[in-house]
């Protein structure tokens, strides 16, 4: 226990608890929005990005911020547009993203340690100011998710329906790809350029599996984000395993106890509970 | 009875390469019930979207509830105009239910940051009685069946307190049961609630009996209208479809949908 009274130990458990809300609540339009591949898209062009900055001496967090958003801006009318199979485009882009970023590697003169860093993550070495980042960039996407929670629950249901209603559904997508960027550039660092996106898509994969409310949905989402970072960072300490691999491996058993337990999967059972008056 | 409710003029709407519409004009009175019938790619859906500001018009004009439908007054104007599409594909885990469903019809007119109130969890409720689906308020959305779903979304429609109430082949793909349901109720909501309603179809047999005007749209114009004997003839439709004469008079008298 004596671990936990090292800075470095608070701020990643810090750490863990703002970035596990970030991504999982960011991961739950993920999930509604079935754009998986948009987040992994954007994921690596982050990753991308901090590379370039690295190599070229301004602030990797720059970088992977505008990369990811580039990255949306692509990808995002693919979405946005209905496209019947989005998926080949946006495999493209996904791939020359990480061609750029092993490019920006192998141009990278000298030892290659920080930008190893930024591929598996070190929750271990954030400073006071990541974390104060990170937490701005929490607050936000929880403050926007409640107070646009009726568009954003419109949108996330049928985009075409909350149109129909009067609801600027492509604001709201465009608003969401933002704050997904915003959330895989400050948690980079602490999860890693090829593991950020299991954090965001496990925790909200896992709870939706559990509810069918929205509002439950969230808070599931996120107490799962949160669980994954700080029992990873419990497993990671003992065993001295890498931080960032162990968080998504927890994230992903999360998952799967989930999915078999997921009451979803008696249909029946559940129409009974909410249909007392029928008589089937 | 007699106000002019939308004004179509000229109205020409192109997607990429194809051209959906090619110059239609329309006037359509506040309480009239029209029928659009027409074949696959005549236009007909393009018309609503033009009417609910979702359709990008390259030459001519719209007006809609005294207003002229411009980009950017979209938004302002759906909130006043109800839409109920075919049945769409509902992910069975969407973590929605049948009552939250019917709020989101709300929504536009609550506007931006302003959460529903009890008055309007009140109002989906009563259009969710209105359609028949109380029993099922708390059932998960993705659950329901076509037909239900199409209740839920009329219930929807509803809750929004409509001007304009707009159908897209809303019985496409239903069985014969939940199609002639879905028919009785949008005549009914339609005389209720004193609506002027738009129903778009390609199957004449979906298309409800008391229409007040009929519209045949073929490659994206207006090819005939007026009260549905004179318009819904076998000629007609023989033409309207590229069907012998013979076979229209054979599925119409064994009272199949064309």
């Amino acid at each position: 226990m004596e671990i936990l009274g090292y800075q470095f130990m608070q701020n990643a458990i810090l750490t863990g608890f703002l970035g596990g809300i970030a991504c999982s609540v960011i991961g739950v339009f993920v999930v509604l929005l079935h754009m998986p591949f948009i987040g992994v898209c954007m994921s690596h062009a982050a990753f991308a990005g901090a590379l370039l900055g690295l190599w070229l001496g301004f602030d990797p967090i720059l970088g992977a911020f505008i990369f990811s958003l580039a990255a949306a801006a692509i990808v995002g009318p693919l979405a946005d547009r209905g496209d019947l199979n989005p998926e080949s485009s946006i495999g493209v882009i996904f791939s020359l993203m990480l061609g750029v970023a092993f490019l920006f590697i192998g141009l990278m003169p000298g030892t290659k340690s920080a930008a190893l860093e930024l591929f598996w993550g070190n929750i271990l070495t954030n400073t006071q100011g990541d974390i104060i980042l990170l937490g701005i960039v929490a607050a936000i996407i929880v403050i926007l998710v409640v107070l646009f929670y009726k568009e954003i629950q419109a949108t996330v249901f049928n985009r075409d329906i909350a149109l129909a209603v009067g609801i600027p559904s492509a604001l709201v997508l465009y608003g969401i790809l933002f704050l997904t960027g915003a959330a895989i550039t400050v948690s980079l660092r602490s999860i890693g350029g090829l593991l950020i996106f299991s954090l965001i898509l496990n925790p909200a994969a896992a709870a939706y599996q559990l509810t069918y409310s929205l509002k439950r949905l969230f808070l599931l989402s996120a107490a799962f984000g949160v669980l994954s970072c700080w029992l990873g960072l419990v497993f990671s300490s003992l065993f001295n395993f890498p931080s960032g691999a162990t968080i998504v491996i927890v994230s992903s058993l999360i998952f799967m106890v989930a999915a078999v337990f997921s009451p979803k999967r008696k249909v029946k059972g559940w129409r009974r509970k909410t249909d007392p008056e029928i008589i089937e | 009875m007699n106000d002019i409710v939308i004004k179509i003029e000229d109205a020409v709407v192109s997607y990429r390469e194809d051209v959906a519409l090619r110059g239609i004009s329309l006037e359509v009175r506040a309480g009239e019930f029209i029928g659009i019938v027409g074949p696959n790619g005549a236009g007909k859906t393009t018309l609503l979207t033009v009417i609910n500001g979702l359709g990008k018009l390259v030459r001519g004009k719209v007006s809609v509830l005294g207003h002229p439908v411009v980009p950017g007054n979209g938004h302002g104007l759906r909130k006043r105009v109800g839409y109920v599409a075919q049945v769409q594909n509902i992910d069975p885990r969407m973590p929605l239910n049948v009552r939250e469903a019917a709020l989101i019809g709300r929504y536009g007119r609550l506007g931006w940051l302003r959460m529903p109130q009890k008055k309007d969890w009140q109002i989906a409720d009563r259009m969710l009685d209105l359609v028949g689906m109380t029993p099922l308020t708390r059932r998960p959305i993705g659950h329901l069946s076509g037909g239900e779903q199409q209740r839920v979304a009329i219930a929807r429609c509803l809750a929004q307190e409509p001007e304009l109430f707009l159908l897209d082949e809303p019985t496409a793909s239903l069985d014969w049961r939940a199609k002639t349901d879905i028919l009785e109720l949008v005549k009914k909501i339609h005389d209720l609630r004193q609506l002027t309603t738009l129903f778009v179809t390609h199957d004449l047999s979906s298309l409800p009996l008391t229409c007040d005007r009929v519209i045949l749209m073929k490659n994206g114009l207006i090819w005939k209208e007026g009260p549905p004997r004179q318009v819904l003839t076998d000629e007609h439709l023989s033409q309207l479809y590229g069907l012998p004469l013979s076979a229209v008079r054979q599925r119409r008298a064994e009272g199949v949908g064309v």
